[in-house]
């Protein structure tokens, strides 16, 4: 059922994430915090979920919101 | 009971500080952003609520640069200690509190330069003293924003363009000033803020920090401790960002939840209506004050250039026993004695014995300053007999 692809963005600290949340969701996107996967490594204990669909929209909203990332990451 | 000692701490605090603390004992209180669960995620927006709330109370425009502290003394230890070296001049006041003083006394003897700008009787420094004491080694100017003793408000913007001018970062203790004064660390020409959590910001005890301005540059300023931040865990060595580099351990969430509703009752009922109301009172009290016999009212005397502050003697009564009088007779609570500020007391000539304060708040009513003005009343005419 749950077909849908994902992507997350990892940051360097979880207050910087939760500055990216509060920013997607003031954009309206649909993202959601969730712990990084264990596969990935990161130095925060949480990173942003989004659907992959999204990807460009979420790129351009850390971008212009000069928001400090590590880097964005697709889920298979 | 007239609560009068607001400038220690604030009180009785608005409901909704309490109601955050509460809800946050009741119902979140997990580890902010060590584990990733829920719990964990609201333990940590509720901090990063409040990050983001002070930085716009202060005029600040990135919450990641808002440094949580235990207190204001902590934060300021943090900006004099992390940015001073041996070697380095400091310039500050003789308004100062302790918070300020003493570190700069034990840097002094760790082999630190330091100026310290004589005020005027009232409390005042004269900007271009500090001008004419800064040198080619001057790392650091710092100042009170008002004084704990007298409520005076210093010329902060245009020390701040002064030490602007020559690169030189200014430090603002804002204890006296945060949440019932407007801030605004761009307009101002502050670089570093110190505040507290539990005086006019109306957080509870063990909360404060320091907010770092853009022009600070933070591989330059050294932590004051390190340890776990939840961040980088598989290194040993403490990160480079922030807030991290200056947060280590978990931290006071309960208070922080409860600091971030007090910042939110500021912002609701906004600092131009605080400050109204509490001009009003000052001016009450000044003016009752001054009438009285044998009383003397130091400091600018002035709602419109103080803090809700106001320190006063009775002529040939120790401030303790006027405080004790006020206390056991009225009910009527404040703080005699020095405040922590020996060389603000020097200063307007009130040192060794101090002063007696009152410290008014938001929560004080003019019916209550009538009452204490009565008191002191009675207290000096029983002196005179």
């Amino acid at each position: 059922m749950s077909s849908r692809c994902y992507g997350v963005v990892l940051f360097e600290s979880t207050t910087a994430a939760l500055k990216a949340e509060k920013e997607a969701v003031r954009a309206e996107l649909k993202i959601k915090l969730v712990p990084v996967p264990r596969q990935l490594s990161s130095e925060c204990g949480f990173c942003l979920r989004f659907e992959w669909l999204d990807m460009e929209k979420v790129e351009g909203l850390l971008r212009d919101r000069n928001l400090k990332f590590e880097s964005i990451e697709k889920l298979s | 009971m007239i609560y009068l000692d607001n400038a220690a701490t604030s009180f009785p605090k608005p409901k909704e500080v309490v109601l955050a603390m509460n809800n946050f004992m009741n119902s979140v209180g997990a580890s902010p952003g060590r584990s990733g669960h829920r719990l964990s995620i609201e333990a940590a927006r509720t901090i990063f609520d409040a990050r983001e709330n002070i930085s716009r109370l202060f005029g600040a425009d990135d919450p990641l640069r808002v440094i949580f502290c235990a207190n204001v003394t902590e934060g300021l230890n943090l900006a004099i200690r992390g940015l001073v070296k041996p070697g380095d001049h400091i310039i500050t006041t003789s308004m100062e509190h302790n918070a300020v003083m003493r570190p700069l006394r034990r840097l002094e003897s760790q082999g630190v330069e330091l100026s310290v700008a004589q005020c005027s009787f009232a409390g005042m420094p004269d900007p271009d003293d500090i001008k004419k004491l800064i040198k080619k080694n001057t790392a650091l100017v710092v100042i009170n924003h008002a004084s704990n003793v007298t409520g005076s408000i210093l010329p902060v913007a245009e020390i701040g363009r002064i030490a602007g001018e020559y690169g030189i970062p200014l430090l603002v203790d804002a204890a006296q000033t945060g949440g019932c004064y407007p801030i605004d660390m761009e307009a101002d020409c502050i670089d570093l803020l110190a505040f507290t959590g539990h005086k006019n910001l109306y957080g509870p005890q063990g909360t404060g920090g320091l907010v770092i301005g853009p022009r600070v540059d933070i591989e330059k300023m050294e932590p004051l401790k390190t340890g776990g931040t939840g961040s980088r865990s598989e290194f040993e060595t403490q990160p480079d960002f922030l807030p991290d580099k200056y947060e280590s351990g978990t931290p006071n969430t309960v208070g922080i939840a409860g600091l971030g509703a007090g910042v939110k009752f500021i912002m609701g009922e906004g600092i131009d209506r605080i400050m109204r109301h509490e001009k009003e009172l000052t001016g009450r009290l000044i003016t009752g004050l001054s009438g009285i016999d044998g009383v003397t009212v130091y400091g600018i005397r002035n709602p419109d250039a103080q803090t809700a502050t106001v320190s006063f003697n009775i002529k040939g009564m120790q401030p303790s026993e006027a405080a004790f009088q006020l206390d056991d007779e009225y009910e009527i609570m404040c703080r005699p004695g020095l405040h922590c500020s020996p060389s603000a007391h020097n200063t307007i000539g009130t040192f060794p014995h101090g002063t007696v304060r009152f410290s008014l708040g938001y929560m004080n009513t003019p019916d209550e300053i009538d009452s204490a003005l009565d008191a002191v009343e009675a207290i000096a005419g029983r002196k005179d007999k």
